[in-house]
């Protein structure tokens, strides 16, 4: 053990010195690696922000819900076409359920229709406006930036009230001041009463709460659109994530009397869960890591490349000062040691250097993209850049390690 | 006490499909404390001998006895440590570590042999002073003359305070007035009792040994006795 510490210092050493000597070559060799560390670490921490944006997506639309609707979201099984023949659910079918539910924690009517939203003379277009009652803020995670959810009063009696998501309210109202105000959709009047919190969930694309707002359901059959138009969707929240499949079952069961099924015949709704919307998070998030990856990882490998071809040439060179170290009692292992070390001390600096690079454009990309730095990220560069010597430096120092001390010293 | 004891060692060498016979059939012994040379032309062996005798090289065949140990079958590392431990060489351009200053040159040696930092400093400057050099220390190969290099090597083979000195050609890239410090230098050592075994081609040169071995197309031609064995004076412009 202490012999080995002894010969870990002096080959640290005397590959400092070895890399010292050769400034300008150390340099370029180190560009390889930093550009290829660089590039590993910013798409890791580019991959980890998108996860987590996922994630927290996912998060915000609460965990433990299920969504009761006439269309299957996520399992592609049953043809579309048998999806749009089952019949819409309806408000009525949601106050049965309700009625007969015992289990979740809370369940909420929604439908949603397209519409444009207007301030004074701010307008955003084509946004989700998404019709249900005072309930439903129990089925999220949403929290408020300012104001306050409708209640039970405003929903029952369909006031013209609206709850704004934090994108909207940016939007139309960009020097605050929101609640209070009216703001106008298919020209009624709606008063605001809340402004969400920014969710961060841009990845949810239709899903994401910032871009949308919220009002009482039956204002959308009263302005916007007839009941028939389309399904509504009821949001049930179990009580903690154990209670997901109790409550499943319990819905179905639920369900099938509401909807009048016989015993042959199959479900006509669907129940659809965050775990499906999880794996195709997943699924997607797998696909960009490995390509990411494996594109990052070849930049890398160009720069392992370059590291074994320059201690190729460095061995070459010091033919003779190999051979005058092994005359005077350089040990095979000695040498091989030396020079790993030496690819090893190059890669490692060309790695922290391109781990600082990378977190520092991380910051930058972060202004366009999420992106985050984790612990285990910085530890994977330095690892993969020290093991990236070492393996392309074995190659070149068991050449110098085997060396004919004899030829090696007639070597000019 | 014989050092070094060679029995009838022979080393040929493959070169395409032809065999050179560089050793044919040597035996010879080396006591501790002799100032040997090995003289011979150009083609004589003398190089070949020179790298078995510096375990370097293993002989194709014969025995091969170093302080009693036979080490004509040692593994390379076995032989690296024997190089390390009991040879040290000073070679005819000189082999220093180019971009490394005296003192490192000199305490490489003993970095090998696992001396602790503080200890092999005080052993390599005390190497340095020993051939003249201490106010050198910290200068590296390129700032130092001919002579003064020749000397850090010097040094780095007595650092470790080996069994025998291996000295091939030691004047050949000096010129003579230099050349002669370097040799009373290395009279001084065999003088506290060292053992040095000079190779070269020059007659004058192996004048200042004690015995000379003759060698010719790989074998041994004439040992024999110096007579009147060359003293060299020590030179007033050299620090000794």
């Amino acid at each position: 053990m202490k012999e080995f510490l002894y010969e870990l210092k002096e080959g640290l050493l005397i590959s400092l010195r070895a890399i010292g000597a050769n400034k300008a070559r150390s340099v370029l060799t180190t560009l390889g690696i930093i550009i290829g560390v660089t590039s590993v670490v910013l798409m890791s921490t580019a991959i980890n922000g998108i996860d987590n944006a996922f994630q927290n997506g996912v998060a915000s639309l609460g965990s433990d819900n299920l969504y009761i609707d006439k269309w299957e979201w996520f399992n592609n099984d049953t043809p579309w076409w048998e999806l749009r023949n089952r019949r819409n659910l309806t408000v009525e079918d949601y106050e049965r359920y309700k009625e007969l539910a015992k289990i979740p924690l809370a369940v909420a009517p929604t439908i949603w229709s397209f519409q444009n939203i207007r301030y004074k003379n701010r307008i955003v277009e084509s946004i989700i406006i998404q019709g249900t009652n005072h309930e439903y803020i129990k089925t999220t995670n949403l929290t408020f930036k300012e104001g306050r959810f409708f209640n039970e009063l405003e929903s029952n009696s369909g006031r013209n009230v609206v709850v704004l998501g934090s994108e909207i309210a940016k939007n139309l109202f960009p020097n605050g001041y929101a609640v209070g105000e009216y703001v106008r959709i298919k020209g009624h009047k709606f008063k605001v009463v809340g402004i969400l919190d920014e969710q961060g969930s841009w990845v949810m694309g239709n899903f994401n709460p910032d871009k949308q707002v919220f009002l009482p359901l039956q204002n959308i059959y009263k302005y916007f659109q007839s009941a028939d138009f389309r399904s509504i969707t009821i949001n049930v929240r179990a009580k903690n994530s154990l209670m997901v499949e109790a409550t499943k079952e319990e819905a179905i069961g639920i369900m099938r009397r509401v909807r009048g099924l016989k015993y042959n015949e199959p479900d006509d709704f669907s129940i659809n869960q965050q775990e499906g919307l999880l794996n195709t998070i997943n699924q997607t998030v797998g696909v960009i890591q490995i390509a990411g990856l494996f594109i990052t990882g070849l930049a890398l490998f160009v720069g392992a490349i370059g590291i074994m071809n320059i201690m190729f040439v460095s061995v070459k060179e010091r033919t003779k000062e190999i051979g005058i170290r092994k005359a005077i009692g350089a040990k095979r292992r000695t040498i091989l040691s030396q020079f790993i070390t030496e690819a090893a001390i190059i890669c490692m600096i060309g790695g922290t250097i391109g781990l600082i690079i990378a977190l520092i454009l991380s910051l930058v990309v972060n202004q366009f993209l999420p992106t985050s730095v984790q612990i285990d990220t910085i530890i994977l560069a330095i690892v993969i850049s020290i093991a990236t010597g070492v393996v392309s430096g074995f190659a070149p120092a068991y050449t110098a390690a085997k060396l004919d001390p004899v030829e090696a010293l007639r070597y000019e | 006490m014989n050092i070094i004891n060679i029995e009838h060692i022979a080393k040929i060498y493959q070169v395409g499909s032809e065999e050179v016979h560089a050793l044919r059939d040597v035996s010879l012994r080396i006591e501790k404390g002799e100032y040997v040379a090995i003289m011979g032309p150009s083609g004589s062996g003398k190089s070949t001998l020179m790298n078995i005798l510096g375990c370097l090289d293993t002989p194709t065949r014969g025995l091969y006895e170093f302080k009693g140990v036979n080490v004509s079958e040692m593994s390379d590392n076995e032989l690296a440590a024997i190089r390390n431990r009991e040879i040290g060489f000073v070679f005819q351009t000189f082999n220093l570590l180019p971009r490394s200053d005296a003192l490192h040159n000199v305490e490489l040696p003993l970095i090998y042999a696992g001396v602790p930092a503080h200890e092999r400093k005080e052993k390599a400057r005390m190497a340095l002073e020993h051939v003249g050099l201490a106010d050198r220390i910290h200068h590296k190969p390129n700032e130092l003359s001919g002579g003064q290099r020749q000397r850090v090597a010097i040094a780095r083979a007595l650092v470790t305070e080996p069994a025998i000195i291996l000295a091939d050609e030691p004047t050949g890239n000096l010129d003579t007035k230099t050349g002669e410090d370097i040799m009373a230098l290395f009279n001084e050592i065999y003088e506290q009792g060292n053992t040095i075994i000079l190779v070269t081609h020059e007659e004058y040169i192996a004048e200042h040994a004690e015995r000379i071995i003759r060698i010719r197309d790989g074998l041994i031609e004439r040992d024999e006795k110096v007579v009147n064995r060359y003293i060299p004076q020590k030179n007033g412009a050299s620090k000794l």
